[in-house]
């Protein structure tokens, strides 16, 4: 033991200092598994994050924890049983998965949908992506830390699910088309007496009511989140996507046009009559999570207006072609691709010319845009893992599916 | 003699801990159906058969009823302590906060002192919380609070000397007089001051109080200690049962006694004008009370309006914004108070 003389032993006490402060510290990086059991990664995704503090070295995300195996499962069952299926892939928008898949079996069949049937059809696909984006701009702001505005926005989407349910009988999993049409609604009049099935008495006065409180709501929407200076600090700039690397990564819908492009599916393909109405598309400049935000916003004043259109322009007629009664699609090879609310989701169905088919190959939005997701948490802080992840709006069902 | 002196403090003692509960009972109540009406919910309706009243002690029942969940990874000593330390660090600030000319437990000389000197002691609990976790989510919890308190501590001290300065003392009896008898020019009446002078000439150094101290009670806009969206629940993460409840208690008690720590600093206190001092021994606590409702209430309503920062975001506000702004308003005060 030595005892030190600050004054006398300069040169021991020196060394002393010295060698305190050039012990380093080490900091090893820590492995931070976010999920698959975490609150704001949509049900399982799992990320093993590298982090540095609060800096991220790398990420990659670990999906399959909701593998359903809904392609294998299409095999071994009959188109109409496929309908229930492929509307568990995107729950949120369950109606609008079932689109695609039942206008690829009707084209193989080559069968004519009535005019009626196909605006029905219309309508529910535009309500189910308001629901779809309402669950997205009000979860957003929640993940970014305001509670407040999911409430507002989930009230709305009440009444969406409402109508879905009054005209088909499912609020999630409407299970509603039928090949060469739509089935009759629910409570629409005798099942035996095919020429009062029809929607619901009403229906069409009370989706114009609903779509007028959904504007309202969006306007809410954009006092409480868009002007908001912390939301927009935590999101204008953050989890910016270049267009080109958008385009190779294949992120589609508003993720992809929030980076400046107005492509759109509804616009140029026919597989639903939207070129009758008049709507515009949405875009973006920066492709930061704000823009990604404000199009979903822009997509459900859009979705309005188109509905408010239909509703005034619904044809009279019959709901269901002609079919057989077994339904048997002739051998071929298909792809129907539509926009969904998550982005585009394609079915390429080949049949060989029995009840079900022989392959049925989904692609679906959600697993292209999460894609992107490792190149794009590089470099970034934990914080915005949430708000990049959540900006991305995605359903673990359809990733998986 | 010595009898009295521990009689006196058992009462002291009581009627510390009895206001610090209902304070953070009546403000969770607060909380529950505040935030209900903003959200256009209902919010607590049945426990205690009118409003809900009940509710928070319905919670604290289930909360005491519920096993403790300890996880083997846990340093257990740490863990266990960690809870009282946070509700002791808030629980000591209603020590000296005077609700009346006499109705305070300790007048200290050094209040404001003591007041800024032990609020920080449940952050060290806090730092205890999410250490001894043994649990990733828990550490960054504890460390980004450590963080905020370090850089929050700053402007709250400094948002204060402002008022220190043009009080001339450390009381916070003393202050509350101070501004009692503020005489602008020398020569207004009493009644004047029941705008409170110091609002007025300390309005910048309020406003960086009530931000300072939002951030020290790690509420939103700056509740990233907790931010269950990002790290589940932070430092809380793997409490349950008793101790969970001792933190939320601390977190409410703490909202409580900053309020009303701002409330005395800024808002005049307890004080009334035409009112003698041994009336306002009765009306004062009312005085307070109505005041720090107040404040709490902004807290709510800033917490269900705001989302959070990010924690740089939170750094550069203090750091670049909040303690040179803080800095001129001492200058700016000091020069004021000599020359005039």
């Amino acid at each position: 033991m030595t005892t030190i003389n600050p004054i006398t032993d300069v040169a021991t006490a020196m060394h002393l200092s010295e060698a305190s402060v050039s012990v380093e510290l080490e900091t090893p990086d820590m492995t931070l598994n976010i999920g698959p059991q975490h609150p704001s990664t949509h049900g399982v995704l799992r990320l093993v994050a590298q982090v540095d503090g609060e800096r991220i070295l790398s990420v990659e995300p670990v999906i399959g924890y909701m593998h359903r195996g809904y392609e294998k499962l299409a095999e071994v069952r009959t188109y109409a049983q496929i309908t229930a299926l492929v509307n568990r892939i995107d729950w949120v928008s369950g109606f609008a998965n079932e689109i695609p898949f039942i206008v690829a079996a009707e084209r193989l069949m080559g069968v004519e949908v009535p005019e009626r049937a196909q605006y029905i059809r219309l309508i529910l696909t535009e309500l189910a992506r308001i629901s779809s984006h309402l669950i997205f701009t009000s979860s957003y702001p929640l993940e970014i830390g305001a509670a407040t505005p999911l409430m507002h926005a989930l009230r709305e989407r009440e009444r969406v699910l409402e109508l879905l349910e009054g005209v088909t009988g499912g609020r999630f999993h409407p299970n509603f088309n039928r090949i060469g049409g739509v089935k009759p609604a629910a409570g629409s009049g005798s099942q035996t007496r095919k020429d009062v099935q029809d929607l619901p008495a009403g229906f069409l006065a009370e989706t114009r009511e609903a779509m007028q409180r959904v504007l309202d709501v969006c306007d809410d929407l954009d006092t409480l989140v868009t002007g908001n200076e912390i939301f927009r600090a935590r999101t204008v700039g953050v989890g910016v996507i270049p267009l080109d690397k958008g385009i190779d990564y294949g992120v589609s819908g508003p993720n992809l046009r929030a980076s400046g492009t107005n492509f759109d599916l509804r616009k140029h393909t026919d597989y639903l009559p939207y070129d009758r109405f008049e709507f515009e598309i949405p875009a973006g400049t920066n492709g930061d999570c704000f823009d990604r935000y404000l199009m979903r916003l822009e997509e459900i004043r859009e979705a309005c207006k188109i509905i408010i259109q239909a509703v005034d322009s619904i044809p009279s007629g019959p709901l269901q072609a002609k079919v057989p009664k077994i339904i048997k699609v002739p051998a071929g090879e298909v792809y129907v691709r539509a926009e969904n609310p998550k982005g585009e989701m394609g079915y390429h169905l080949i049949s060989e010319g029995g009840r079900m088919p022989y392959r049925l190959k989904i692609r679906t939005a959600s697993f292209s845009n999460l894609s992107v997701l490792p190149w794009l948490l590089e470099d970034t802080l934990v914080p915005d893992i949430i708000a990049i992840l959540g900006s991305l709006d995605f359903v673990l069902g359809d990733v998986d599916r | 003699m010595i009898v009295n002196f521990w009689v006196t403090l058992g009462i002291k003692m009581a009627l510390v801990l009895g206001v610090m509960l209902v304070g953070a009972l009546v403000s969770i109540f607060g909380e529950l159906k505040i935030s209900a009406h903003m959200q256009s919910r209902i919010g607590p309706y049945f426990a205690g058969g009118r409003w809900g009243w009940a509710q928070p002690l319905a919670d604290g029942l289930k909360f005491i009823q519920k096993e403790e969940i300890i996880p083997d990874t846990v340093d257990v000593r740490v863990f266990k302590l960690a809870p009282y330390v946070v509700l002791m660090g808030t629980m000591a600030i209603y020590v000296v906060i005077p609700f009346g000319p006499d109705m305070v437990a300790g007048n200290l000389d050094l209040g404001v002192f003591y007041v800024l000197a032990i609020s920080s002691i449940s952050t060290v609990g806090v730092l205890m919380a999410g250490w001894s976790s043994g649990n990733k989510y828990s550490l960054m919890g504890g460390l980004r609070a450590a963080a905020q308190l370090i850089a929050y501590e700053l402007p709250l001290v400094l948002a204060v000397v402002g008022v220190v300065i043009l009080a001339g003392t450390l009381s916070l009896n003393g202050i509350v007089e101070a501004q009692a008898q503020w005489q602008w020019f020398g020569v207004t009446p009493e009644w004047l001051n029941v705008i409170p002078p110091y609002l007025i000439l300390q309005a910048v150094g309020f406003a960086i109080f009530l931000t300072a101290s939002l951030a020290e009670l790690s509420r939103t806009p700056f509740d990233m200690p907790i931010a269950e969206s990002e790290l589940v629940m932070g430092y809380l993460t793997e409490y349950s049962g008793l101790r969970f409840t001792m933190f939320f208690l601390g977190e409410y008690a703490g909202m409580v006694a900053l309020a009303a720590i701002a409330s005395t600093l800024f808002l005049g206190g307890y004080w009334l004008p035409f009112v003698s001092d041994d009336l306002l021994n009765f009306i004062g606590p009312v005085v307070l009370i109505t005041k720090i409702a107040l404040l709490v209430f902004l807290f709510i309503w800033m917490r269900w309006t705001f989302p959070r920062l990010r924690e740089d975001q939170l750094q550069q506000l203090a750091w670049r914004i909040l303690i040179p702004v803080a800095l001129a308003n001492i200058v700016v005060t000091a020069v004021l108070k000599v020359v005039f």
